[in-house]
């Protein structure tokens, strides 16, 4: 029985070391769950970056939408842009938030690298950005046809995030057809 | 005199939060700590581990600044926390709530102290069970073997004195 009891701090350490392993390691501290998954979209009524009509929450519904928050400071949005330009290509509905950023140069940048965007709601004040819980563009919502979230991606899309974004938000645009 | 009576009246009507550069007037100093305070308590959820105080980063700026808005309208600290964690989520609190899914991060340390606790208690009566269980015969022949070591190392301290004796 002794003999046995020997061995409990070494179990000890081994749980603990399973604990940290998965704790530590494996979950991504940068990327925070969102709380507004399965929430309305935020109201808003914002300018439009390309030709300054003023558009609200209601626009965003009817048909499913990647809403993204780039801006024209942030270089993870510059390398994000081109497989943005893609799934432009491919008919996915795309919605700039221009977070935090100057009109005149995000004009610039669309004219420069291309427009994938259904259209940019202009954030200048990051107010739009604040009631999403940015905290780092580049940010991706998913947002389906009833202007409700279904889910967030921290980072830049790419050709691996969208493969797992990619069966959801076809079922979103299944059901809504 | 009379420029540091102005000055003392500047003190009295209103307070500032200084932080990061940044002035954020109060009506009064009560408020002011209230607003430092909240900006302690709450986490920037770029710079993981500062706080709204401590980090300069835009995000944190904007949610002190939000933090001062939603002040300036009234709302209580409860109220203002309850607004980012809508939107942020618990982690912008340094103090998560007690849920179902927090149960091990409060109940933890409690646990493991208890499991440590009955441990000890097991080990101590293990130790003690074999003295108890010693026969008249085995306690005799434990008292004899205590005695011969006794013996001996009185008769091991007395050889370095013979040793100076002989030398």
């Amino acid at each position: 029985m002794n003999r046995i009891l020997l061995f409990v701090p070494l179990a000890i350490f081994a749980l603990m070391g399973i604990t940290f392993w998965v704790g530590l390691g494996i979950e991504d501290k940068t990327s925070l769950p969102s709380p507004l998954i399965d929430h309305p979209f935020p109201e808003f009524e914002l300018g439009v970056v390309e030709d300054g009509r003023t558009l609200t929450t209601a626009d965003l519904q009817g048909k499913p939408a990647l809403v993204n928050v780039w801006a024209t400071w942030c270089p993870t949005c510059k390398a994000e842009h081109a497989f943005l330009n893609e799934l432009a290509a491919d008919g996915v509905r795309i919605v700039g938030i221009n977070y935090k950023d100057d009109v005149e140069k995000a004009r610039d940048w669309l004219a420069a690298f291309g427009n994938p965007y259904d259209y940019n709601l202009s954030d200048p004040k990051g107010k739009l950005g604040l009631e999403l819980g940015v905290y780092g563009a580049p940010e991706t919502f998913l947002v389906d046809a009833d202007g409700i979230i279904r889910a967030k991606h921290i980072g830049d899309l790419n050709a691996d995030v969208w493969k797992k974004l990619k069966p959801q938000f076809d079922a979103m645009s299944g059901a809504e057809q | 005199m009379k420029v540091v009576l102005m000055m003392l009246s500047l003190f009295s009507g209103s307070a500032w939060a200084v932080i990061d550069g940044h002035k954020y007037p109060f009506d009064d100093v009560e408020s002011a700590a209230r607003f430092e305070q909240l900006s302690e308590d709450l986490r920037c959820p770029k710079c993981q581990n500062q706080n709204l105080a401590d980090s300069n980063s835009p995000v944190a700026a904007d949610l002190r600044d939000k933090v001062y808005e939603l002040m300036q309208e009234g709302q209580s600290d409860t109220e203002i926390v309850d607004y980012l964690v809508a939107r942020y989520g618990d982690f912008v609190r340094y103090k998560p709530p007690f849920r179902l899914d927090t149960f091990l991060l409060w109940a933890g340390p409690a646990i493991l102290f208890g499991f440590g606790l009955l441990l000890i208690i097991g080990l101590r009566r293990q130790q003690k069970q074999p003295t108890a269980e010693l026969t008249v015969d085995e306690q005799a022949r434990l008292d004899e073997i205590k005695a011969k070591l006794k013996n001996d190392t009185q008769l091991h301290k007395s050889t370095p004195s013979q040793k100076d004796t002989g030398a």
